[in-house]
């Protein structure tokens, strides 16, 4: 029986390192096998032995596309374990720099990462010699979110202002108005992207995913709420590990991560939509409708649609909390440290990151979990493969092969989080 | 200050817990003490397409990044962009979604670069997770230093170093 193998050694367009191997014989694929070479346990034993207050800085050099999402969960975490609530103005402050981070990943990701597989271009450089507007308006957009986090983060990159109970220096209302002007075009752009991302044709898939995101009373998810799911997950983020597995599989160095009860679930913009529709701001849900999204979306192909509306959601929350804005009394609140456990959950850009530490009585890290959004989705990915493959298996190999890694970068995969580099090359056998 | 040296920019690109990949920022921090407060210096950790920004408006730009291209580790590589595009793969290591090379490209097909860019790249030997720089590496750091100090005076005309 013929067989033939498909073998991307590096995936392009997708952050960090991975490989991705399908095999097939005669009709039938027999091994489809999504690849991460080596797990962030690093950081987790970097931080044993430093102080609670370095857990930000440090974790927030795992990713550097996502700084403020390793922050936000690690200051959570810790003022989980000391018993302190950043509310008020800090809090919308913490919302407001996520905010930044949403716009400056999801712009990079429609704009420079998933669109050109849409358009048929092998990548952006590609791509904007043929539609140089497009481009320029996501490396604006990008930059729009950039904006907010130089201000609040005190750098661009690596942000060194956000710390456990707070922030060191808070800006004034006069300071944080010098966004609006930028975000209000950034809205309109973010508006301009669902509609350009919406006459993209998008290939028959489906799926009956288990979304996990936080779900909040009040809000459209970044950093509170509870975990739950469509298929009756409502837990507190204390729990996770007792709901959460991760686990060694022979052919990733990264842990797999399943709900124990039953399998694979799905993190991320697709995740949260369908979970917290509701929680939509009036604009964005319109903006949704009109792209022809319901208020579930179950086809991963249609994420960077959803990743627009979260585009024009957080322009638009941004403005609103410029716009409430007061500036607080003081920049932080006061945190004592003691012998204790700390759990923190926030709402990365392509989804959840768990953190877990157990500190003693000087608020030293006796140890740590950190748990990427990457890894939790890795096991849905091969899932949304097995079953795309066999439909498509008539399709040439390498339209088959640029359909799979599109499928993979549907997830906007940051597999620098769970690991890191990349090398890409393809092999027939 | 010159004007050429007010539109003039250090860009050091890596990842310090990435080993090896972090000779860029140690390049850039070692040049800090030495080049004259009209020439900016920055440093990039994230992804490629922050580039297009760090460079925009000046008239001149020396990036120094770690390479994986299989010479022998310590290896220094000079690059001028507006020659001849870099080599795809060159920078792999150092960035992820979008690397150096793809920012200059991009910066390219949109006519972005500055008017003068030169790469300079430095062969890593060790890309695992942890910190400081190999044995051959860190050798490699003064010597580009040396190099760029010297290619900001042939730019500048200015009293470096």
């Amino acid at each position: 029986m013929k067989s033939r193998t498909i073998k991307v050694d590096c995936l392009a367009r997708v952050e960090g390192e991975g490989a991705l191997v399908v095999k097939i014989s005669g009709n039938q694929v027999t091994d489809i096998k999504f690849r991460i070479f080596e797990p962030p346990r690093f950081f987790e034993a970097f931080l044993r032995g430093r102080r609670f207050d370095e857990a930000p800085d440090i974790t927030a050099r795992i990713c550097g596309i996502c700084p403020i999402a390793y922050q936000m969960s690690a200051c959570h975490a810790m003022e989980d374990a000391f018993g302190v609530k950043v509310m008020g103005p800090l809090r919308a402050l913490r919302r407001l720099i996520y905010c930044g981070e949403w716009i400056e990943s999801h712009a990079l990701h429609v704009y420079l990462l998933h669109a050109p597989d849409f358009l048929g271009y092998e990548d952006a450089i590609r791509m904007a010699k043929d539609h140089p507007q497009e481009v320029q308006r996501g490396l604006r957009l990008k930059k729009a979110g950039n904006g907010i986090v130089s201000l609040l983060g005190g750098r661009e990159i690596h942000p060194v202002n956000v710390r456990v109970g707070g922030f060191y220096k808070v800006p004034s209302k006069r300071e944080l108005s010098t966004l609006t002007e930028e975000l209000k075009w950034a809205r309109e752009a973010a508006l301009d992207t669902v509609r350009w991302v919406a006459t993209f044709s998008f290939p028959e898939f489906e799926r009956d995913y288990e979304f996990v995101a936080l779900r909040h009373p009040d809000e459209y998810p970044f950093n509170e709420g509870r975990l739950v799911s469509n298929k009756g997950l409502d837990i507190s983020i204390r729990e996770y590990e007792q709901y959460f597995l991760e686990e060694h599989v022979a052919h990733s160095n990264a842990l797999h991560s399943r709900l124990k009860e039953r399998d694979a679930y799905f993190v991320g913009p697709q995740a949260r939509y369908s979970l917290n529709f509701d929680k939509l701001s009036p604009l964005s849900q319109e903006a949704a409708r009109a792209a022809g999204l319901g208020k579930t979306c179950r086809n991963p192909f249609q994420s960077i649609i959803v990743r627009s509306v979260e585009l024009v959601q957080v322009c638009d929350e941004a403005l609103r909390l410029i716009d409430q804005y007061e500036m607080p009394d003081g920049p932080a609140v006061k945190v004592e440290p003691r012998t204790s456990t700390g759990y923190g959950c926030t709402e990365a850009p392509r989804g959840i990151v768990y953190h877990r530490y157990r500190m003693d009585d000087r608020g030293i890290i006796l140890d740590a979990k950190i748990v990427p959004p990457t890894s939790q989705n890795q096991k849905t990915i091969e899932g949304d493969l097995w079953q795309f493959v066999p439909a498509n298996i008539a399709m040439q190999k390498d339209k088959l092969q640029w359909r799979c890694e599109q499928a993979i970068r549907n997830y906007d995969p940051c597999i620098s989080c769970a690991t890191h580099f990349l090398k890409l090359q393809i092999e027939t056998e | 200050m010159t004007a050429a040296q007010a539109g003039t920019v250090v860009i050091g690109v890596g990842n310090e817990y990435r080993r090896d990949d972090g000779v860029g920022i140690v390049v850039a921090r070692r040049l800090r003490t030495r080049l004259p407060a009209g020439i900016a210096i920055v440093e990039r950790s994230d992804e490629g397409a922050s580039l297009l920004e760090a460079w925009k408006g000046s008239s001149s730009a020396i990036l120094v990044d770690a390479v994986a291209s299989g010479a022998a580790p310590g290896a220094i590589h000079r690059l001028d962009a507006l020659v001849s595009p870099i080599p795809t793969g060159f920078f792999h290591y150092s960035t992820h979604a979008f690397s150096v090379a793809e920012a200059v490209e991009l910066a390219r097909s949109l006519n972005q670069l500055p008017p003068r860019l030169i790469v300079y790249g430095i062969e890593g030997q060790d890309f695992s997770s942890g910190v400081g720089l190999s044995a051959a590496v860190e050798g490699a750091v003064a010597l580009v230093v040396r190099q760029v100090i010297d290619e900001l005076r042939s730019m500048t005309s200015a009293d470096i170093g």
